[in-house]
């Protein structure tokens, strides 16, 4: 919990990490290129004095991550979102076990989210229920633009993607986190296409499909489905960190998904360890959209940060908030003009 | 063959590298510092060989936008008169071998990845630089209307606006240069707001669509701010390592 000028907000951080990128993990240059990546991210948007060493930031302790997670984050539950990545690193990045073992350890800290990749076939299928029931998954972490053998990527909206959505629907995993994001992955067929998501959210319509980095760089695409389809929410990772380097930038992207969205949809995180909550949730309550741009966006209310901050996710994993720190449920409408919008060409 | 005939060919090579545009940024890669090195040499044919090296903000850039800036870049720096050869070389990129094997043989993006299945054909890449001239264009109609409102134009008015009636400003400039990529019309008498396949936007669904055109506009502009940033970082840890 944070508090700030008498106002209380509970925080859940809906994508951290608990990885190795570790030189001695790494199979090849693909999982050295990875975390090099990974850490000009860290240290491009990072305010001064939150750079760690890219030695640090290959493998940090799990004590490391408890301290920067729940004794100075603010956090008060945060979701594990697995990235396995089994052909750049000797034991996988960041597997669901890893993060399970953490979680273990601090009972009540974590939840544990998994994975699956449709084109495992039937396999795939029974490893997810095996998946499924030893970690009580609530939701999966999926990577479309993944490649794998000859294959370049795959479609949510595909056949063997459906029956694998069918399998969560029945498992009781009704969070579907699908990275839309940032090029940071071997990526190429459909980079830029959320069309899938779209699909898949209309078929599916009792799952909630949480699009990672807000579909950025393809924040539009990501808005036009969203208005469309009431299950598909925008995840702030990566998205976070601007509001240090870039203030009026990441005003815009708030401003447009809640113009686009709504403030229901949207969850905070901080993606740790690229950043941590601590700046990002102090930063987070402190901010306000620039006076020259809330005559078209409006102002952030507490109650609009709270649900960001939480409130949103909470809902999503039914987390179970004090009352104290709960806000009434009015329905918000996103806007009049974008339902009658006209068709975009693709 | 003298140095002052390379230094010419150099610097006409820099400006025909003014045309490669990274398609998701809209912006030449001579400004978005991709271009890490040129060098122009004599050949024994009496003919100059130019040596590109493009650098990209992360080793993980999508492969399809590298393959086409880099098969961009060839073909523009083989179009200067005088140059007679061209190597472009993709440095650190996980994807630089079969890239630069693949422009320099002039094969499809597709065959440029052996073993990855039927690949991505020539067609198929078009089609994603058109996704993007697409984007690019509408985010500058946003861009030109945006001004046009600020100097008190009325969002009804837009749909009757003509080409013509709209004054002289690097907005107008750089929109008229989208057009003309889409094949759409520059003549005066034309409309101004127009779907990217020149066909007029009536005037109900105009402010719709100018209110998606911004969010395109934002989406561009973030991207760039963080590719520039990530190229930065990315130069910065290199010089340091070597530093050692």
């Amino acid at each position: 919990m944070y508090s700030k000028d008498g106002e209380n907000y509970f925080i859940v951080d809906s994508h951290v990490h608990f990885w190795d990128g570790s030189p001695a993990n790494q199979s090849n240059r693909y999982g050295k290129g990875f975390i090099e990546c990974f850490y000009d991210y860290h240290r491009n948007l990072s305010p001064e004095g939150w750079v760690w060493t890219l030695e640090k930031f290959g493998k940090y302790s799990e004590e490391t991550m408890i301290h920067d997670l729940f004794e100075t984050g603010y956090v008060d539950k945060a979701i594990f979102q697995p990235t396995y990545l089994s052909d750049f690193y000797v034991n996988g990045f960041n597997t669901t076990e890893d993060d399970g073992a953490v979680a273990e350890r601090n009972p009540g800290k974590f939840i544990v989210n998994g994975a699956f990749d449709p084109r495992d076939g039937e396999a795939g299928i029974d490893r997810l229920e095996q998946l499924a029931e030893r970690w009580n998954l609530k939701g999966v972490k999926l990577y479309t633009a993944e490649w794998k053998g000859d294959s370049k990527g795959w479609k949510l909206s595909d056949p063997w993607a459906y029956r694998y959505l069918e399998k969560c629907e029945s498992l009781g995993i009704k969070n579907i986190h699908v990275h839309k994001g940032p090029t940071i992955y071997p990526l190429n067929r459909d980079a830029f296409d959320v069309a899938d998501v779209d699909e898949a959210a209309s078929a599916f319509p009792n799952l909630n499909f949480i699009v990672e980095h807000v579909g950025l760089p393809r924040l539009e695409d990501f808005c036009w489905i969203a208005t469309q389809e009431p299950n598909v929410y925008g995840g702030l990772a990566v998205a976070m960190p601007f509001i240090h380097s870039r203030p009026r930038y990441f005003a815009q992207i708030i401003g447009e998904l809640l113009y686009w969205l709504d403030e229901n949809r949207i969850t905070f995180a901080s993606d740790y360890a690229i950043w941590s909550p601590k700046w990002l949730v102090e930063a987070f309550v402190d901010f306000q959209i620039p006076e020259d741009m809330q005559s078209e966006y409006g102002v952030l209310t507490p109650d609009i940060k709270r649900k960001i901050l939480g409130l949103n996710a909470a809902k999503l994993y039914d987390i179970e908030v004090p009352e104290s720190l709960r806000v009434a449920d009015a329905p918000v409408d996103s806007g009049e003009a974008v339902g009658s919008a006209p068709k975009v060409p693709a | 063959m003298t140095t002052a005939m390379r230094d010419t060919l150099a610097m006409r090579a820099w400006k025909a590298l003014d045309t490669v545009i990274d398609p998701e940024l809209d912006q030449p890669v001579t400004e978005l510092g991709f271009v890490a090195a040129l060098s122009v040499r004599g050949l024994e044919t009496g003919g100059h060989e130019v040596h590109v090296l493009l650098r990209l903000p992360t080793y993980f850039c999508a492969p399809n936008f590298a393959y086409l800036m880099v098969a961009d870049a060839h073909d523009a720096v083989l179009a200067v008169p005088g140059i007679e050869t061209a190597r472009v070389e993709l440095a650190d990129h996980f994807a630089s071998e079969e890239i630069n094997a693949g422009v320099a043989a002039q094969e499809s993006f597709g065959s440029a990845f052996p073993g990855q299945g039927a690949g991505t054909t020539r067609d198929e890449l078009e089609e994603l630089r058109l996704t993007f001239q697409r984007k690019a264009h509408l985010a500058c109609l946003e861009r030109t209307c945006r001004q046009l409102i600020r100097s008190g134009w009325q969002v009804d008015a837009l749909a009757e606006t003509k080409l013509g009636d709209v004054p002289d400003s690097p907005e107008r400039e750089s929109l008229l240069r989208r057009r003309a990529d889409l094949g759409i019309s520059n003549d005066p008498g034309e409309p101004l707001f127009v779907e990217s396949t020149g066909e007029r936007v009536p005037a109900d669904q105009l402010p719709a669509r100018l209110r998606f055109a911004k969010a395109v506009r934002i989406s561009i502009d973030g991207n760039s701010g963080l590719c520039r940033g990530l190229l930065d970082t990315r130069l910065q840890r290199m010089a340091e390592e070597a530093k050692g």
